[in-house]
């Protein structure tokens, strides 16, 4: 990789902690402790149950927040407040930008997620009083939350290369949204006619496949995930995430900075 | 070799809803700047000059031309590793010291790591920011950010230097150190290619000057060669409130201020004025060619195309 986009990564990363991105993990923290307190007095044998539903699935929409608040304005703050011309200025090409600028929030992405898996963890051991081995499928479900982020990330900063703020937040959101009933349009589709079942399946393969990364439910019912998954869903996301920033990429390197 | 050399380069913009309607920002524009030159590109605003420097660091694409600087196309990184960029009104990462947004700058530039803090330290030094160099920029004001942009433009050493605007937003004092830095520039042999509205800026910094009007080029050349054409015209001074009677003819124009007049003649009439001056017994303070300023020749070439503003096709 290159020097710059490690620069440039490392540069979008302190900006997300001096801007106190870092913070939400307080209230993440209340939210765990508070949980885990409230459970422990009123279920009887379904704390682990719930505070891993409830950790997890809060994991997740800390981090979609985060990645679709700061991704929409990682390009188009940085052409409206014009700081890129002093960078774009130097030996730093568009696409080392893109990415750069990617794995920046990616990183501060999987950092914040790392701090919150540990409030996780710890709110299961104050329920639970000790680890089981079905706790490891919890580490799966953080890794498939943290491709979810990668694939969210690469879509906002496609639609910060082109779009307003507002919209690239309005465009995410809902892709986020759509994405996590993915399966459901899939079914959808399998049942339509004609044009429609075209057009159903064209969309179901479009968006993104977040069902498919979601298994807080089954972890938090102790069933194991299986390798296959675990390898087709590193992989989606991967090849996922990589078009989303080819295609940012493509349509920033024509892009007058006016 | 040229360090800059623009061919035919040439943007038009297309504006409105459905973006269809062109705005032609820079005609065709030839020009080329010598190494060691500083040469000032002036023009009123909406000339066409911040998009000749957009244009020229890559930022947006031209619609037809090229340019080459230091014998290298505009995109090529390596010689980006050998310009800095000044952009007018210059903001940066708010949430970084000044010590750190330079240090980010010398990454991206390839500055090596053991030199950095040397690098940094030092043009700190050199534009007056060294006691601030741990606070952050957000705390800076409108002055010392621009002095920020030229620290950075300097950083890494390179051989050409590109200042849009660089005295605005600057005081008196700032303006004169910003003028000292350019002619130390100059010394050290990089060639500063500078825009601005200050004309005694450009007259007193630049070897050569272009004026851009409505995106188009108006006239270049050496400042010595625009303000030297001599007009045919003598301004004589002399002591005293005092105007002889029979010279008045002679003179096309006087002012007196305090207990001096200032008088402007045809050449074919200065010895006239003189001998006349010497018989009332009047001390002559100066006799000087008239010169076109560079202000005259600015005001001139704008002249004609004032009403060709707007520039839409």
């Amino acid at each position: 990789m290159s020097a710059r986009i490690v620069h440039i990564a490392s540069n979008t990363f302190r900006e997300a902690v001096r801007d106190r991105v870092l913070y939400n993990l307080i209230a993440f923290a209340v939210l765990m402790s508070g949980a885990a307190i409230l459970v422990g007095q009123i279920s009887i044998g379904i704390e682990r149950l719930v505070v891993v539903n409830l950790g997890l699935t809060a994991v997740s929409l800390f981090g979609v927040v985060i990645a679709i608040f700061i991704g929409i304005g990682l390009v188009s703050k940085e052409i409206e407040k014009r700081t890129l011309y002093t960078v774009l200025s130097r030996p730093v090409r568009r696409w080392e930008f893109i990415v750069g600028k990617f794995f920046g929030l990616a990183g501060t992405l999987v950092v914040n997620t790392f701090f919150m898996a540990i409030g996780v963890f710890a709110s299961l051991l104050y329920v639970s009083h000790h680890f089981q081995k079905p706790d490891g499928w919890i580490l799966v479900a953080l890794y498939f939350i943290v491709l979810q982020f990668v694939i969210i990330t690469s879509l906002t900063l496609l639609f910060s290369s082109f779009s307003s703020p507002l919209l690239s937040a309005v465009f995410a959101f809902s892709l986020f949204v759509i994405g996590s009933f993915a399966e459901d349009l899939r079914g959808f589709a399998a049942m339509a006619q004609g044009a429609s079942r075209w057009l159903a399946t064209g969309a179901a393969y479009l968006v993104p496949n977040f069902s498919s990364l979601n298994v807080i439910g089954s972890v938090a019912h102790n069933q194991p995930v299986g390798t296959y998954l675990i390898l087709s869903n590193t992989v989606y996301a991967l090849v996922y995430a990589g078009m989303a920033l080819c295609g940012a990429v493509m349509i920033f390197e024509h892009r007058n900075l006016k | 070799m040229a360090a800059i050399e623009i061919l035919g380069l040439e943007k038009t913009y297309y504006v409105g809803f459905w973006k269809k309607k062109p705005k032609c920002a820079l005609r065709p524009l030839n020009l080329t700047v010598g190494d060691g030159e500083i040469f000032g590109f002036l023009g009123p605003n909406g000339a066409g000059k911040t998009t000749t420097l957009k244009l020229l660091m890559g930022l947006v694409f031209p619609t037809a031309g090229t340019a080459r600087i230091l014998g290298m196309e505009i995109n090529d990184p390596r010689m980006k590793a050998q310009i800095g960029f000044l952009p007018e009104q210059p903001y940066f990462y708010d949430y970084l010291t000044a010590g750190e947004l330079l240090e980010y700058f010398a990454q991206l530039s390839g500055v090596p790591a053991n030199q950095r803090r040397g690098k940094v330290s030092e043009v700190l030094n050199r534009v007056g920011l060294v006691d601030v160099t741990g606070v952050q920029l957000r705390k800076f004001s409108k002055g010392m950010l621009q002095r920020v942009g030229i620290a950075q433009a300097i950083l890494h050493d390179p051989k050409v230097l590109f200042f849009d605007e660089p005295m605005s937003g600057l005081d008196p004092m700032g303006r004169r150190e910003v003028r000292n830095l350019m002619e130390e520039l100059k010394r050290e042999g990089k060639t500063v290619f500078f825009s601005t509205h200050i004309l005694s800026d450009a007259e007193s910094l630049c070897d050569r000057v272009a004026i851009l009007h409505g995106g188009e080029l108006q006239g270049i050349g050496a400042v010595a060669d625009l303000t030297s054409s001599i007009e045919g015209k003598i301004e004589i001074v002399w002591q005293g409130t005092f105007m002889p009677g029979p010279l008045k003819c002679l003179i096309t124009e006087s002012h007196l201020t305090g207990d001096t007049v200032r008088a402007t003649v045809l050449e074919a009439n200065q010895d006239a004025v003189i001998d006349g001056l010497r018989r009332e017994g009047i001390r002559i303070i100066s006799i000087t060619p008239v010169r076109t300023s560079l202000e005259e020749y600015y005001v001139r070439k704008l002249k004609p195309s004032r009403t060709t503003a707007g520039v839409t096709s």
